[in-house]
């Protein structure tokens, strides 16, 4: 038993981190579908800097910055140039992994890097990386961020009705740059907590949907910090199982339980298991002015 | 029933109002500029990440050429992978001209890939012309379905498309996964199907490259969406549907129908290049263990570099094709990655998306001029 819970939270950390870095950029009203490209990037960068200096915690900060960074070419494309949201998470989807994989390549040989020093696991009360109580003492902080701070109401505002935000005197520019760049921040931690938390070192592509799965846990979890903890927890049991199932004779074919996550968004989606609705003007660029 | 059917227009840039006379032909070259420079700057980037990664930028340039051109044979296999870029980048275009946005091309590649395969092998005794043509509408069909999943629930539920076309993407993933291997696969250790029987070819145009007659299907099809979405009726209601769902539903438009049924041409569109895939080259399904192909999110940069207009489109995707068909020719030749392309097509997609960047220098210039 403990260690199915162990592997579901395994599973589950970095869609945690990263579903509640995807909230705060839709929340603002952005749609971030790079989500996948940012945790990839945060590994990388990650594992990079780990490697080069020596000193793996230095790595997981870079990979924060790193996801910044990339987080701040979808800020600015589709915030200051009202790009559409979607196409831009498309291309920094694709920019992420061309630019991870050169990278990569012209650090090490093919394919990846050689073993680094792990974060180290914590030893109670069980052996488990540091990343876990991490995500959900984030998730904590998201909440009462969101809340039950002025900002977190600011950031609601921009995302719900843009021009009462504007009105009231909220820089809607501002407060959405903020929510891309928090994306950017907690996508990038996501990332390292794979690469130098979960695993140690990095492949190409390592992420592996797993930030299209953060966005699925995020939209089953209405848009909200503790549902998307609750959704990506659902996720990470439904991989764990796996296993689990094969040893007890359970025969669900795994790639049934692979599937779940995907297919319970759909249905939560579509009002089967509770209606799931986002953000008002998630999606929208915001044009001062205009009607 | 109906939801909120509320498009958000993918192709903002697209239709803004068009100026007359001689600002008109000055708004339509930079409208045609746009692309060009986004091209440049995006291979000028390309370039400078090959010299500082410490190849050699030359010795790319010449791999490109070998690669594409070099022979009569490279010439046909270039014209091999831009085949299934003129399909995609038609499914993806298709869909923003009715204001939808299919990122779900990569599953509906997968799902047809898979109809084509078995339509291919498990049918027999039919004649070539007709097995052919069987297994094409077979693989268009399972593509068009699995795009019309996510348009019906856009259409009656109201539920943004973008969202579940990538869900889908991984369902098909996995359900490919689970057909091959519990059901589908081929004696032997590879996970693949049974080659398809002779019949079900695509027949080879321009031996010894395996250039299959997929490509006039292609072209055809790019024909048909142009005289489809500009010279009938119902394409004139989808561009309606695509420009302001509003108006369009005022004007006695069923905006749900249209939705879902441009969902379903553009996942046929897109199930049409995993189709030929199968039939002209690789004659049988091979499972994705590895993910996706990435042909459906390339269609995604050949439509916004095409415009989102059919002969855009095959104009970029042969751009894309070329670049595609030189990257492991670049691995070898340069020792260039062939991650450089994505490098090269993220950058295209941004610059194009946001087009306004690239306009402002014409702008500033024009403010200048007026000085």
């Amino acid at each position: 038993m403990t260690i199915i819970i162990e592997s579901t939270l395994r599973y589950a950390m970095p869609l945690i981190i990263a579903a509640l870095g995807g909230m705060f950029s839709e929340l603002s009203g952005v749609v971030n579908i790079a989500l996948e490209g940012i945790m990839l990037l945060g590994s990388f960068t990650a594992v990079a800097v780990a490697y080069l200096t020596g000193n793996t915690y230095l790595g997981v900060l870079a990979a924060m910055v790193g996801g910044v960074a990339l987080a701040s070419i979808h800020a600015v494309v589709s915030i200051r140039y009202k790009a559409n949201q979607v196409v831009s998470g498309t291309a920094i989807n694709i920019l992420a992994s061309g630019v991870t994989t050169m990278l990569a390549r012209g650090l090490w040989a093919e394919g990846g890097s050689p073993p680094i020093q792990r974060i180290p696991d914590l030893t109670w009360p069980f052996r488990i990386t540091p990343f876990v109580p991490l995500a959900f003492l984030l998730v904590a902080l998201c909440h009462w961020f969101v809340y039950y701070t002025p900002m977190g109401l600011r950031l609601r505002a921009v995302g719900e009705h843009p021009k009462a935000a504007d009105t009231a005197g909220i820089s809607v520019e501002r407060m959405r740059y903020f929510g891309v760049l928090m994306s950017g921040v907690l996508a990038g931690l996501a990332g390292a907590g794979l690469s130098v938390g979960l695993l140690s070192g990095f492949e190409e592509g390592m992420t592996n949907g797993r930030g299209f799965i953060a966005l699925a846990a995020l939209i089953f979890g209405k848009w909200t910090p503790v549902g998307a903890c609750l959704a990506a927890l659902l996720f990470g049991a439904a991989t764990a199982s796996q296993t689990f199932m094969q040893a007890l004779g359970i025969q669900i074919p795994a790639q049934f339980l692979l599937m779940a996550p995907y297919i319970l968004t759909m249905l939560a989606l579509a009002g089967v298991v509770g209606r799931s609705t986002p953000p008002a003007s998630v999606g929208i660029p915001y044009e001062k002015g205009a009607s | 029933m109906t939801g909120t059917v509320e498009t958000r227009d993918p192709s903002r840039s697209q239709d803004q109002g068009r100026p007359q006379g001689r600002n008109r032909l000055r708004a339509l070259l930079i409208e045609a500029l746009v692309p060009i420079i986004a091209v440049v700057v995006a291979l000028l980037i390309g370039l400078i990440f090959i010299a500082i990664t410490g190849r050699d930028p030359a010795k790319a340039a010449e791999a490109l050429w070998v690669a594409n051109f070099g022979s009569r044979r490279a010439i046909g296999e270039a014209l091999v992978s831009v085949t299934p870029l003129i399909f995609t980048g038609l499914s993806v275009a298709f869909a923003f001209r009715a204001g939808l946005f299919n990122i779900g091309g990569e599953g509906q590649y997968i799902v047809a890939q898979l109809a084509a395969a078995v339509a291919g092998y498990a049918i027999t005794g039919l004649p070539g012309w007709l097995h052919v043509t069987v297994a094409i509408l077979a693989g268009a069909l399972a593509g068009g379905l699995w795009g019309a999943i996510p348009g019906l629930l856009k259409a009656y539920r109201g539920v943004h498309e973008v969202v579940n076309t990538i869900m889908m993407n991984y369902i098909a993933l996995y359900l490919a996964n689970y057909l091959i291997a519990n059901y589908l696969k081929a004696p032997g250790a590879l996970p693949v199907t049974p080659e398809i029987l002779p019949t079900a070819r695509l027949a080879q145009i321009l031996p010894p490259s395996r250039l299959h007659t997929g490509l006039f299907l292609a072209l055809g099809a790019a024909v048909l969406v142009y005289l489809l979405l500009w010279h009938t009726r119902w394409g004139y209601e989808i561009r309606a549907v695509g420009h302001n769902p509003r108006a369009a539903e005022y004007a006695g438009i069923d905006v749900p129908r249209n939705l879902a049924l441009a969902m379903l041409i553009s996942g046929a569109l897109a199930g049409l290049a995993g189709t030929v895939q199968v039939l002209g080259v690789q004659r049988a399904f091979y499972d994705p263990v590895g993910g996706f192909v990435g042909y459906g999110f390339d269609g995604i940069a050949v439509a916004l570099l095409g415009r989102n207009h059919p002969a855009g489109v095959v104009l970029a995707a042969l751009l894309f094709g070329i670049l595609d068909r030189a990257a492991p020719t670049m691995q070898a030749m340069a020792q260039v990655p062939k991650a450089t392309i994505w490098v090269v097509q993220a950058t295209v997609i941004l610059l194009v998306a946001a087009d306004q960047i690239i306009r402002s220098l014409f702008k500033r210039r024009r403010e200048v001029a007026a000085r």
